[in-house]
Order: C-alpha cells, then sequence, then structure tokens
C-alpha cells in the first residue's frame, strides 16, 4: 500500500493483529457498556413511562421503541458485513473476515427481532401476524441472507477459503438493502411509510422521537460490544495454537 | 401513572410485552453465547497445553 503513509499503515496492521485488537477490545469494552446502559435506560424510560399513548393507536405503538431500532441495525450491520467483506477480498485482511462473520449471528438476531415485533404490532393494528408485502417479505430475504453467511462459513473448512466466500455473498446480498429501504415507496404496502427519516418534518412528537434516537444509539452500541465478544472468540478460534493464544492461557493461569 | 396501568399497556399488554420479552432474549444470547463458548474454549485449550509440557 504504497498510497498510505507508513506511520498510518503500520499503525493499521498493529490494531488489526489478533492480540492487539483482543487486547483492545477488552480495554474497550468497559466503556462502551457504560455508555450502551446510560443510553439504554433513558431511553426504555423514556419510551415505555414518559411519551404519551398514540393517540390511534393507543400504547401498542411503544413496540416502535425496538421495532425501529433493530430494523435500522439489521440493515447497518449488513452494510457493514459488505463493506468488510470489500475489504477482506482486497487487502485479504484477516481481521476484516473476523469482524464480517462475527457480524452475521447479531444481525440475524436484529433482523429476527424486526420480524417479530413487526408481527407482534401488525397483529393489533393490520389484523393480520402477516402479509406477503414488499417490505416484509424484503426483510425475510435479508435474515436468510444473515443465515446463509453464517451457515456457509460453517460448511467450508478451510477458514480462508471460507472468508472469501461468505465475503463474496455479503457483497452480491447487498442489493437487497435498498430494495428493503424503498420498498415502502416503490410498492404499494401495508407497511407504513417513513416517520423519522424525513428529517425537515418528521411526522413523529419529540417526547416520541427522543427515546427513539435513544434506543437506536443504544443497539448500535449493543452491536459493537456484541460483535467484540464474538470476535475474540472467533479470533482464537482461528489460531488456537499462535504464541498469543498460548501467553493469553498463561496470564489467566 | 399507576404500575398496573404500566403493566396493562392499555390492554396491548400480550403484544407490548412479549415483543420486548424476545427482543431481551435475543440479545441476551447474542451477547453471552460467545462469552461463554470462549471460556470452553480457554479451559480445553489450557488443558491441551498442560498434557503437552508433561
Amino acid at each position: 500500500m504504497s498510497f498510505i503513509p507508513a506511520p498510518i499503515s503500520r499503525f493499521f496492521h498493529r490494531t488489526a493483529s489478533p492480540p492487539h485488537f483482543y487486547a483492545l477490545a477488552d480495554k474497550l469494552m468497559p466503556w462502551l457498556t457504560i455508555l450502551f446502559l446510560l443510553l439504554l435506560i433513558p431511553g426504555l424510560y423514556g419510551g415505555l413511562v414518559m411519551a404519551p399513548a398514540d393517540y390511534q393507536q393507543g400504547d401498542s405503538y411503544r413496540i416502535i421503541y425496538i421495532h425501529v431500532p433493530a430494523a435500522w441495525m439489521s440493515l447497518f450491520i449488513y452494510v457493514l458485513m459488505a463493506v468488510m467483506g470489500g475489504i477482506a477480498l482486497v487487502w485479504r485482511m484477516k481481521l476484516a473476515e473476523v469482524m464480517l462473520i462475527s457480524s452475521a449471528p447479531i444481525g440475524a438476531g436484529f433482523t429476527f427481532v424486526a420480524l417479530v415485533t413487526g408481527s407482534l404490532w401488525g397483529k393489533p393494528m393490520w389484523g393480520t401476524w402477516w402479509v406477503w408485502d414488499a417490505r416484509l417479505t424484503s426483510e425475510l430475504i435479508l435474515l436468510f441472507l444473515y443465515l446463509g453467511v453464517t451457515s456457509l462459513y460453517g460448511a467450508i473448512e478451510d477458514k480462508r477459503s471460507a472468508a472469501r466466500a461468505v465475503s463474496i455473498l455479503a457483497l452480491v446480498g447487498v442489493v437487497n438493502i435498498p430494495i428493503i429501504h424503498y420498498s415502502v415507496e416503490w410498492w404499494n404496502t401495508l407497511h407504513q411509510g417513513p416517520t423519522v427519516s424525513k428529517m425537515d418534518k418528521p411526522s413523529i412528537h419529540v417526547s416520541m422521537l427522543i427515546p427513539l434516537l435513544l434506543m437506536a444509539v443504544a443497539f448500535k452500541l449493543y452491536y459493537a460490544i456484541a460483535v467484540l465478544q464474538s470476535a475474540k472468540l472467533e479470533l482464537i478460534k482461528r489460531e488456537p495454537s499462535a504464541q498469543w493464544v498460548k501467553s493469553l492461557l498463561e496470564n489467566k493461569a | 401513572m399507576t404500575l398496573e396501568s404500566f403493566f396493562a399497556m392499555g390492554g396491548y399488554a400480550f403484544y407490548v410485552w412479549t415483543s420486548y420479552g424476545i427482543t431481551l432474549a435475543v440479545l441476551l444470547w447474542n451477547l453471552f453465547a460467545p462469552i461463554v463458548l470462549r471460556k470452553q474454549l480457554l479451559r480445553q485449550l489450557a488443558l491441551k497445553q498442560k498434557r503437552g509440557q508433561r
């Protein structure tokens, strides 16, 4: 990488080396946890207690405080995975492969949460648990993409080639992301249009919006915490006999 | 607001609390499963290392 200044590329190589990254994850963990709780607690309190009931939907709308942040995360994590996949393919960076594969179950979890909470919200409001409309169907495909990444990675014995295959899958699957996002505008669907992203004039009251944004950032921090935990496991799994793992074991003993 | 009306969620208690409960379960699982698995793996590796030294 001749076009990147040497100190910067050295910094990246050092940070991305497994032992440094492992130690960095441990150092960041308490701060991320504190920040997560500082956002989660007021977010939940604001959403479940402080915010008024919706004039049409009553208290059922309070599902929004997990449904929408979870749906945002399901898209956000997939885009991150595609970026990691690109980096892994071009630069063969091990850490990018590890982050990609560690993200998949967390993304699948958020997608599942978005689908289930949407269903639990749809039943009292639309009168049905599920419809095969564009938004719901494309989100279900996203769940299968996440599960596909995890199972493809597990199915290939050599982890370097598994990571290449998974990177390609993550990149190809990214076409689904704009489809999900614009599905409510391109097709006539039962799912409501965006309420928050019309920033000039969001059609949601500020007392409802603030807890929603708090929850959205809290979910991002949850992802950071969970992906680091997952990456720590994956790094050890990748090279169980590496010197840094041995010294890790000696420090523990 | 009373505690009772908080839990009742204006008659939508089942939908609201099931949503929050499932979310909590999924998020806890994804957070703690790798931690438990890592501890198990480290214990196995430590055992192997001890055997190798003898």
